[in-house]
């Protein structure tokens, strides 16, 4: 096949020792940065651009992707080992995720998410290689309107993380929906619930409350349990390895992750964020061990982490072959691409190929090396958690704060995240889920925003929801996720009688 | 051999610049240049190029790069003009963008406070269809807007940026009422032109560099840019070559402080000068592909003056500014 016959001469570029040095250093830097809540890999691409000006395209942009794996691995492991996700898309990872750890298991937790990644990167990055073609053409046909049911979609699933009361679930939703409001409104530009605050023009940060409600949060709930009843934590309880039975729960989800992330990564305004969080409802939903999620089930880890790899080599696919940048950084690389007069778009597989296989190849590359660089790292993450607890949070304070200050340096980003983190621990306090609020701040906009271009599109005529037929089945999906789980309990209790 | 000490003399000079010190022998200016947004964008990125010009020429002594993101760059002009004042190495990079948004953020700051030093570099807005639209050219597309404007869909950046200040003046100059115009927001260029590209819409309107490759590669038609004559890297005369009275260019800028001195104004505008002559700001117009547009002086000051008043105008017609 052609695509492989490219690929392999794309290896040979990859494999050039100067090159394979570029990967380390990006997927080490991206390891870096993705571990820091605020500074992603976004940022570090811009800082870098002008030093790489001087180097070569083809190495500097091997690195570039390499930064942005690593970012989405590093993420990972604060979420899991401290509850501070350095993205947004490690969120659903942060929720059983960190449970696990607290439970002694963040060993296996660790190494779901990095075998998890590996897995799902590498498939999905063969789907980059052989479907890009034909992927992008469905990409550029979803219309506004069809995001917008997307956005139903997961709306209707993100009841899997409300935990057990539906009027609490729903409360955390309305307050993330409301958060998402604040800001000036993308389709008018006129600002609301801003109260002349210039800094709040530009909307609330989701790793701002992320980091307020999850790390912040916790920290103050811990304080102020200390002297009720001491959390006795255990690093490791039992195998700090994945047992037979964590792979045998881990590989489906892992797979399935992928066919979330990969998709929807690939939509030009898909995102990470959607795929983990339908990815976590679905593993939620289908689990043999639903008695777990919520005290740390492993396939909670390994399906969103999955996902959100999957997602990332997405992106690539309408960066390579439409020069659509649809994440920050991707947009980075495209500036990226730019500074060597290269640009990428639909001739760029024609013009350029050493360069376009030459980064696909190093992307297999930058993955086994995430791989063999995070695994033997396992042992010493979950030693963080033998640090007494008060310097623990102490220091995730700092780390947290450190972080949301590095990525918008202003005292009222700061006053944002100790409301937060107030927020979180009364949330805490009083039993509300924290992450319904995070998916309303995250989907809100979006949703608003597709759906009033969908109308100004249509002139106003709601029938355009229906019209299209990618959104009627959408929308078609959502109800039946949102019917089903009632017939199926009334069919239950059917069952049950006729037992 | 000396080719490789070149490179290797020139990165070690990059990573310099970049960590804000450069050993140079004459005594010029130490700059501090602000860019009012997060790093990467384009003013980010007009400022880090100063940087390297200023620095690798040794035009200026040093030249550090600090970024004050948000709100169209509200925030950054208000601490240029609250925090800065008087101060003669300071300059913060501006440009159309933000003459827009500090109108519709009802900014307390406004540029009339700044000391204006000069405009840079230019980009000029294409208007695009996809393929396979009937519309053909910009009279198409001007009787198409005339027949009900409310008909066709532009896609662009966001509300009341340069797109959307476009889009306005082109259903004036048609003829039509620019108030009933349909235009339609996406935050990213990315997602503006998947709009585009899917034919979701009728028009898009964005800086020309954004829809370039896919024009060569036929995806889409260019209708026609905003310059007054046609420019050497299209194919298709300019907009008011083919008969729609529309002139519209989005600039980036340096500004200063309020509140120096004269003094002190024609050191930074001499820099500038410097600047702008140099073989290694030319070099990185050409590898960026931004225009070169460098104006200075009054001659600057008036094209601000009178792009505010402008803009203030139609951002009113369309009902983003309330009079």
């Amino acid at each position: 096949m052609e695509a492989f016959t490219s690929l392999a001469s794309g290896l040979s570029v990859a494999i050039q020792p100067m090159n394979l040095l570029f990967a380390l250093i990006g997927v080490l830097l991206g390891t870096a940065v993705g571990v820091l809540p605020g500074i992603g890999p976004a940022l570090t691409v811009a800082l870098l651009l002008p030093i790489t000006f001087k180097l070569d395209p083809a190495g500097s942009i091997i690195m570039f992707a390499g930064i942005y794996y690593g970012g989405m691995y590093g993420g990972s492991t604060t979420a899991i080992l401290i509850n501070t996700p350095g993205e947004s898309a490690s969120m659903a990872t942060a929720l059983e995720g960190n449970l696990m750890a607290k439970a002694g298991r963040g060993g296996p937790a660790l190494a779901t998410a990095a075998i998890g990644s590996f897995v799902a990167g590498t498939i999905a990055t063969l789907g980059l290689t052989l479907l890009a073609p034909y992927l992008v053409d469905i990409a550029v046909s979803f219309g506004p309107e069809d995001y917008f049911a997307l956005m139903v979609v997961a709306f209707v699933t993100v009841s899997a993380t409300f935990g057990d009361s539906p009027v609490r679930g729903l409360t955390s939703l309305f307050i993330g929906l409301m958060l998402g409001l604040v800001g000036i409104d993308l389709l008018s530009g006129q600002s609301r619930l801003s109260f002349g605050v210039p800094e709040l023009y530009d909307n609330i940060e989701v790793t701002t409350l992320a980091v307020g409600l999850f790390a912040v949060g916790e920290a103050l709930y811990v304080a102020s349990r200390r002297h009720v009843h001491e959390e006795k934590l255990e690093a490791v309880r039992g195998s700090l390895w994945m047992t037979k039975e964590d792979w045998k729960r881990s590989w489906k989800p892992w797979l399935r992750g992928t066919m979330f992330g990969f998709p929807i990564g690939a939509l030009p305004a898909g995102g990470a964020e959607i795929p983990t969080f339908l990815s976590y409802a679905t593993e939620r939903r289908l689990t043999k061990y639903p008695e777990d999620f919520g005290k740390g089930a492993i396939e909670g880890v390994a399906g969103p982490e999955a996902a959100n790899n999957a997602s990332a080599a997405g992106t690539l696919v309408p960066l390579l072959t439409l020069g659509l940048p649809t994440s920050a950084t991707a947009a980075m690389m495209l500036a990226g691409f730019q500074q060597y007069n290269i640009n990428p778009g639909p001739l760029l597989f024609a013009q350029n190929p050493d360069l376009v296989w030459g980064l696909i190849a190093s992307l297999f590359i930058a993955n086994g090396m995430l791989l063999v660089l995070n695994l033997p790292l396992v042992g010493l993450w979950v030693k963080l958690l033998t640090i007494p607890q008060p310097w623990l949070y102490a220091g995730i304070l700092v780390f947290a704060t450190m972080g949301t200050i590095a990525a918008n340096p202003s005292p009222v980003e700061l006053i944002m995240l100790t409301i937060f983190g107030v927020l979180g621990f009364l949330m805490r306090r009083f039993d509300f889920p924290i992450a319904p609020v995070i998916v309303g701040l995250i989907l809100g906009p979006l949703a608003e925003s597709q759906l009033r271009r969908a109308l100004s599109i249509s002139l106003g005529d709601p029938m355009t929801l229906l019209q299209s037929p990618i959104s009627a089945t959408l929308l078609a999906i959502a109800l039946i996720a949102l019917v089903l789980p009632f017939f199926l309990k009334g069919l239950g209790r059917f069952k049950a009688v006729e037992d | 051999m000396t080719q490789f000490r070149k490179g290797l003399w020139r990165s070690a000079l990059a990573a310099a610049a970049v960590a804000g010190f450069v050993t140079s022998a004459a005594a010029q200016m130490e700059l501090k240049i602000m860019a009012p947004a997060a790093p990467g964008g384009g003013w980010d990125q007009t400022a880090r190029s100063m940087q390297q010009a200023l620095t690798q020429s040794g035009i200026a002594k040093s030249a550090q790069v600090t970024n004050v993101p948000g709100a169209g760059g509200s925030i950054g002009i208000a601490q240029l003009v609250n925090n800065s004042k008087g101060d003669g190495n300071q300059l913060m990079v501006m440009g159309y963008v933000m003459v827009g948004a500090l109108l519709t953020n009802k900014s307390p700051v406004t540029l009339d406070q700044t000391t204006p030093i000069a405009r840079l570099t230019t980009e000029y807005e294409a208007i695009v269809v996809p393929a396979d639209s009937p519309i053909k050219n910009a009279k198409d597309l001007a009787a198409a807007i005339k027949a009900d404007p409310a008909k066709v869909t532009w896609a662009g950046g966001s509300a009341g940026g340069v797109d959307h200040i476009a889009a306005a003046l082109f259903a004036k100059a048609a003829g039509a009422d620019p108030t009933k115009i349909n235009y339609i927001p996406f935050s990213g260029g990315g997602e503006a032109l998947a709009a585009i590209l899917g034919g979701k819409v009728t028009a898009g309107i964005s800086g020309y560099g954004e829809f370039e490759s896919q024009v060569k590669a036929g995806k889409l038609r260019l209708i026609g840019l905003t310059s007054a004559k046609k420019t050497a890297n299209v194919d298709v005369p300019s907009i008011k070559e083919q008969g729609i009275d529309l002139e519209i260019a989005n600039w980036r800028a340096v500004v200063a402080p309020p509140g120096i001195s004269a003094d002190q104004k024609k050191a930074l505008t001499d820099t500038m000068d410097k600047m702008a002559k140099s073989k290694e700001w030319q070099d990185i117009l050409k590898a960026k592909g931004w225009e070169d547009a460098y104006v200075s002086g009054d001659a600057f000051t008036k094209i601000l003056a009178d792009e505010q008043a402008r803009t203030k105008d139609v951002l009113t017609a369309v009902g983003l500014v309330k009079s």
